[in-house]
């Protein structure tokens, strides 16, 4: 039997649709298999890890908190991508995002008022930026290639963190734990209800702001033509370079935004580790979305869920937690082993068709 | 031994695992694939590095198993790219992704568990020599194995005919199509390749460098192999004099925390990423890509019609 | 010369993509020492008859006999080891290697590297194929790209050598110089297979022909004693305004009153990319109501002239190019529109259109400056771009399969007409186009040139670059030659010649 790909004249609709749904489906199936590899009962543990996180009112809380920072870097990322730009150290310009933000509540803990916060969010948003503008720089100015550069940064991020919450800005008198005093009052985002927060009003904005972006304008079109096809871009008039460095600036400015809103909406104090892989986790959530922000915002959910889902399934049945990092691996994977469908069709044939019935292949070499 | 041996000593094992990751990503990458799981297939060859040293008694069936592993997870990306046809740098970050998730659960059980080391070697005489023996004459078998590696991909790519129409399909896989070189069985034997050196170098992590299982123990190493290629303009002997180098930074930085400098271990740590950005952005200027073309097909889709 | 062994035969040959058949039951008989034509307009299914006869492709249907005896010819080296060669018109070389190893690729594996150089420089000496092995591909000009890939199939000792479009990349002089070779070859027994589907050279060169049209064999008739037209009706189905549909040399037009519309003023450049070809102080003008044919050989500095004057890579000197009496140098492509210029580039996908865009996108991309309906306030409006496709495909008769479907759905003809149409729609006062028909059928080619003629007719200026002289002899009322980087002043076509322009294409002017 043979199998091979046929390229479809045109991107199939149904597909687009129907691929993201197929690569849960295939998770599922995964998960089933890997379940029961390690001894468990798949469907209570499916049930634990997919389920269960549902039905109860604090759970759902959390997976919305989750899903904000999925969703505010996750929409940011799916627009650079589609620009063909790869940023992939978002997880970086999160941790500086956050670190920038907290500058204000770390180092004037006595400044008060409603204006410290949102100076805090902009900080936050500038850092993140200012961090992404580097490998921006570095690929307009040098070429080199954005995806190593922006990762590399990413370890330099959390080194700088690391340093700052051990060093300078470690809490007086927090018996030497690595984390920076509590934020004050003022220097924390509202609740909306229960755990969660204003933040994910942003991350609803930037979803909605993005969408009409990326669908109804202008600037959204060039840097889709520029993603697409870089010469026509040139030809259109567009410049890569700003494209490039647009692109990079927005993803960055979302991801601190994302960092700054999850220190002073959810945690309330700077650590080492304020992110569960955010950043990484927010890649798949940008092509589980199909790069498009509406999209995003559902993967978000979904891959919040896989976060509650791992600590439920752990409590519930002792599953170890490190298994949501390989749902979440898992998925990408089948959403890209998917998303061929859209532009290539399944050919399959018993065999080889044989070009002359009457002799073997083999023939051919044999010239009399 | 001395001082400046044991830095030099420790330069070396510091280099090959970036060596050898770079070596496989180089074939990889001159047959038109970039692979980005590097990192993944590496932390994967860490873990069954480990855990098959572990569990069979011996480090040497401990660097066969790292080598599966790396294998197992570049022939899933082989799959995805190269049968699938799907987006190359995304599948590498999946792989990455996935590899992470899977060697945590795979190393859960094996944290804190004393490793088997790879001895290094002893050869009478020549070991014990003054200054050179215990560099040249006393590291372990995979030392070797790395060094040997850089001369036989070097001898394989610019000296034989398989290297040659490995280079061909990267250089212009629509001509390595028609003149009857078959690119996708090409392409995947360079992945799988790939595969097998990032499992081995990860599988030296885990069984030479720090004999153990740490959780995230690669610590970046398989994206700086990437970016070695890069500054090896793929050239496999360049990959070996930027390997040592990037290895002497490494390890710069543990004699720099020891020598008592007066800055924080965070700076230190953080020497070898911002000296990778700094060769990508000095090494990607026009002028030397001018001089050095990469491979022109580099990360392109190639679906054959039949 | 029917009374030659039969050294090929297809049978019943049958391949279908997707729904349409490129080939559809071809029957072809080519005998050793013949020079055989395989005639027939883009599309009609020449190259993948020949991909499949080179082990490529697999057929859905049919038989190949190979000296009588019945074959499967599953790979390139299977087809290679029968005795069947073959010269690529395009993307057959590695750039990055150098010429022996280019020949390598395509010898047996056994083959020895050592004795490889040796061979190499015996067969070019005795065809007159001059090269050098150890010189990297990617400097090397067109011309020697060819000898390169001629000696390379020589050097397998072929029994059948396929060559698809040669000549399409030589000087006529050069072009003079390879059927040479080709029937020196013929007289030692070697049959050809030559596609074409420039008249003149088969009439001249073959001794056998095969017609397709529409994945059909339509005719074999003599070329000896065929004379051109007939030729033509057979190909393209119907009758083809004598040779006047093809050659109707434009009466010049214009005249020195008209204003000049468009002026380029000792442009010089350095090669954009390592293998670019830098321009050499080219300075040109073309009045209100001419078409100034620009010819040359491909890989002399077309693209970066196109370049410069969409824009795309903006002069260093700001007096340089001027639309209008308007200094635009330093400008983009956009800002250069509002000055009431258009430009079509050589590539339709990927540099005029974007593949996976719709049509109505595609409109958007060079016409978001220049019509303000299409944006107000930075927001698209798509029913309106949706509503400006649809005109341009109704004017233009761009055949679509859908409504607004994405560019790369569309063939390469439909495309260029409507990539022709965005711009002839906005009526504008210059235009600058590199290869209006490349790759197009000759239906749609005569359409887009009569759409250029009439631009011109309404008092536009218009450049065109183009590789193919018989396109610029026909469309021109003036013809300059680009050679390496350097433009020959540009003649009246009527004072003009082939031979004269071949000689300057080839470089004679330097």
């Amino acid at each position: 039997m043979q199998v091979e790909l046929r390229q479809r004249s045109e991107a199939s609709r149904l597909m687009v649709w129907l691929s993201p749904l197929l690569a849960l489906l295939l998770t599922f199936i995964f998960g089933t298999l890997l379940f029961a590899a390690l001894g468990y009962d798949p469907l209570r543990a499916l049930y634990a890890y997919f389920i269960k996180p549902l039905t109860e009112a604090w759970s759902l809380e959390e997976i919305v908190v989750k899903a904000t920072p999925l969703a505010l870097i996750g929409v940011g990322l799916a627009l650079v991508f589609r620009a063909n730009v790869w940023n992939i150290g978002a997880e970086g310009q999160y941790t500086v995002g956050a670190i920038c933000g907290s500058v204000l509540p770390v180092m004037l803990p006595d400044l008060q008022g409603p204006l410290i916060l949102p100076a805090m969010l902009a900080c936050g948003v500038l850092g993140g930026m200012a961090w992404a503008a580097i490998p921006a720089f570095f690929r307009i100015r040098f070429g080199a290639s954005e995806i190593l550069t922006s990762l590399m940064l990413v370890y330099v991020a959390q080194l700088l963190l690391d340093w700052l919450v051990r060093g300078p800005w470690r809490d007086p008198d927090g018996y030497n734990f690595p984390e920076s005093r509590l934020f004050a009052a003022d220097a924390v985002i509202p609740a909306l209800a229960g755990r969660m927060h204003f933040g994910t009003i942003f991350a609803l904005i930037a979803v909605a702001a993005l969408a009409i972006l990326l669908g109804r304008t202008l600037k959204g079109f060039e840097f889709r033509v520029i993603g697409a096809a870089p010469r026509a871009g040139t030809f259109a008039g567009f410049s890569e370079r700003r494209s490039i460095l647009a692109v990079l600036a927005v993803s960055g400015g979302l991801a601190g935004l994302a960092g700054i809103a999850e220190v002073a909406g959810t945690i309330g104090q700077l650590h080492p580790s304020i992110s569960p892989g955010y950043g990484f986790t927010a890649i798949i959530a940008a092509f589980l979305g199909r790069l498009n922000p509406l999209g995003v915002l559902c993967a978000s959910l979904l891959l919040a869920l896989t976060y509650i889902g791992g600590e439920s399934a752990q409590v519930s049945l002792g599953v170890s937690d490190k298994i949501t990092r390989v749902f979440q691996g898992a998925i990408l994977i089948f959403v890209l082993a998917c998303d061929v469908f859209i532009r290539y069709r399944l050919h399959i044939h018993p065999r080889r068709q044989p070009a002359c019935p009457i002799h073997e292949p083999a023939q051919a070499k044999e010239v009399p | 031994m001395t001082g400046s041996e044991a830095v030099i000593l420790t330069i070396v094992t510091a280099a090959t695992p970036l060596l050898l990751a770079a070596l496989g990503e180089l074939v990889t990458e001159r047959s038109g694939v970039l692979n980005l799981g590097v990192e993944g297939m590496m932390i994967v060859g860490a873990v069954t590095g480990f855990a098959g040293a572990q569990l069979t008694g011996s480090a040497y069936l401990g660097v066969l198993s790292a080598v599966a592993g790396g294998m197992a997870l570049s022939g899933l990306f082989g799959l995805l790219v190269l049968r699938l046809a799907a987006n190359q740098v995304a599948s590498g970050l999946a792989l990455t992704l996935l590899g992470l998730g899977l060697s945590g659960m795979i190393g859960e059980a094996f944290i804190g568990q004393p490793g088997l080391k790879l001895e290094r070697l002893y050869i009478p005489v020549l070991t014990d020599l003054p200054v050179v023996g215990a560099i040249l004459f006393g590291q372990d078998l995979l030392v070797y194995v790395s060094a040997a590696l850089a001369v036989c991909v070097s001898r394989f790519l610019f000296h034989t005919r398989g290297g040659l129409a490995l280079r061909a399909v990267g250089n212009n896989h629509a001509s390595a199509h028609m003149l009857g070189v078959s690119v996708i069985r090409t392409r995947f034997l360079a992945v799988l390749f790939g595969g097998a050196c990032s499992g081995l170098a990860g599988g030296y992590l885990s069984l030479a460098y720090t004999p153990q299982w740490v959780e995230g123990m690669t610590a970046g190493r398989g994206w700086i192999a990437l970016a070695l290629v890069v500054f090896a303009s793929w050239m496999p002997l360049r990959a070996a004099i930027g390997a040592y180098l990037f290895g002497g930074a490494l390890i710069l930085q543990f004699h720099a925390q020891a020598e008592g400098i007066p800055l924080p271990p965070q700076f230190l740590s953080a020497l070898p990423y911002l000296a990778t950005v700094a060769a990508l952005v000095i090494l990607s200027r026009d002028r030397w890509r001018a001089r050095h073309d990469s491979p022109t097909c580099l990360g392109q889709v190639f679906v054959p019609d039949r | 010369m029917p009374g030659r062994n039969v050294l090929l035969e297809a049978r019943g040959i049958v391949k279908r993509f997707g729904g349409l058949a490129a080939n559809d039951h071809i029957d072809l008989t080519v005998r050793a020492g013949e020079i055989h034509a395989l005639l027939g307009e883009n599309g009609a299914g020449k190259s993948t008859l020949v991909k499949i006869l080179y082990g490529s492709l697999q057929p859905d249907a049919g038989t190949v006999a190979w000296a009588g005896k019945q074959v499967a010819i599953g790979n390139p080296s299977e087809a290679r080891a029968l005795g069947i060669g073959m010269v690529f018109q395009h993307f057959s070389l590695f750039e990055g290697l150098t010429v022996a190893e280019n020949i390598a690729l395509a010898l047996p594996p056994n083959a020895g590297r050592r004795g490889l150089a040796a061979d190499v420089r015996s067969v070019s000496e005795a065809y007159g194929l001059p090269l050098d092995p150890a010189a990297r591909v990617s400097g090397l000009p067109v011309g020697v790209r060819q000898r390169i890939e001629i000696v390379r199939c020589l050097l397998q000792r072929p029994r059948l050598i396929v060559m698809d479009e040669p000549t399409s990349v030589l000087t006529p002089q050069e072009a003079e110089r390879l059927f040479e070779t080709l029937r020196r070859l013929a007289g030692e027994g070697c049959a050809v297979l030559y596609i074409s589907h420039r008249l003149e050279e088969i009439r001249q060169l073959c001794h056998a022909a095969t017609v397709l049209r529409h994945g059909r064999v339509v005719g074999q008739p003599d070329p000896k004693t065929a004379t051109a037209a007939q030729l033509a009706r057979m190909m393209v189905g119907v009758d083809v305004e004598g040779e006047g549909g093809r050659r109707a040399r434009r009466s010049r037009r214009g005249g020195t009153a008209a204003p000049v519309r468009l002026a380029v003023r000792g442009l010089s450049q350095s090669r954009g990319t390592a293998f670019g070809v830098a321009l050499d102080d080219v300075s040109l003008e073309v009045r209100g109501g001419e078409i100034l044919g620009v010819a040359g050989v491909a890989g002399n500095g077309q693209d970066e002239l196109f370049a410069a004057l969409s824009g795309e890579v903006p002069a260093l000197d700001h007096a340089a190019v001027e639309i209008d009496g308007r200094a635009c140098g330093r400008m983009g492509p956009a800002a250069r529109r509002r000055l009431g210029a258009a430009f079509i580039p050589e590539e339709r996908l990927g540099h005029a259109a974007v593949p996976e865009m719709r049509l109505s996108d595609n409109a958007v991309l060079t016409r978001h400056g220049t019509d303000p309906e299409l944006v107000t306030g930075g927001l698209l409006r798509l029913s309106r771009a949706r509503s400006l496709a649809r005109r341009i495909v109704q004017r233009f008769d761009v055949r679509a399969p859908s409504g607004d479907p994405e560019a790369r759905a569309l063939s390469g003809g439909n495309l260029q007409k409507f990539v022709v149409g965005r711009e002839l729609d906005r009526k504008p006062g210059v235009l600058a186009v590199s290869q209006p028909s490349w790759g197009v059928d000759i239906g749609a080619a005569t359409e887009i040139r009569r759409g250029l003629a009439a631009l011109a007719d309404g008092g536009a200026a218009v450049l065109a670059i183009s590789q193919d002289l018989d396109e610029i002899l026909e469309i021109s009322d003036r013809i300059a030659v680009i050679s390496r980087g350097r433009l020959s002043p540009a003649v009246p076509a009527s004072e003009t010649t082939r031979e004269a322009i071949g000689l300057l294409m080839g470089g004679a002017g330097d």
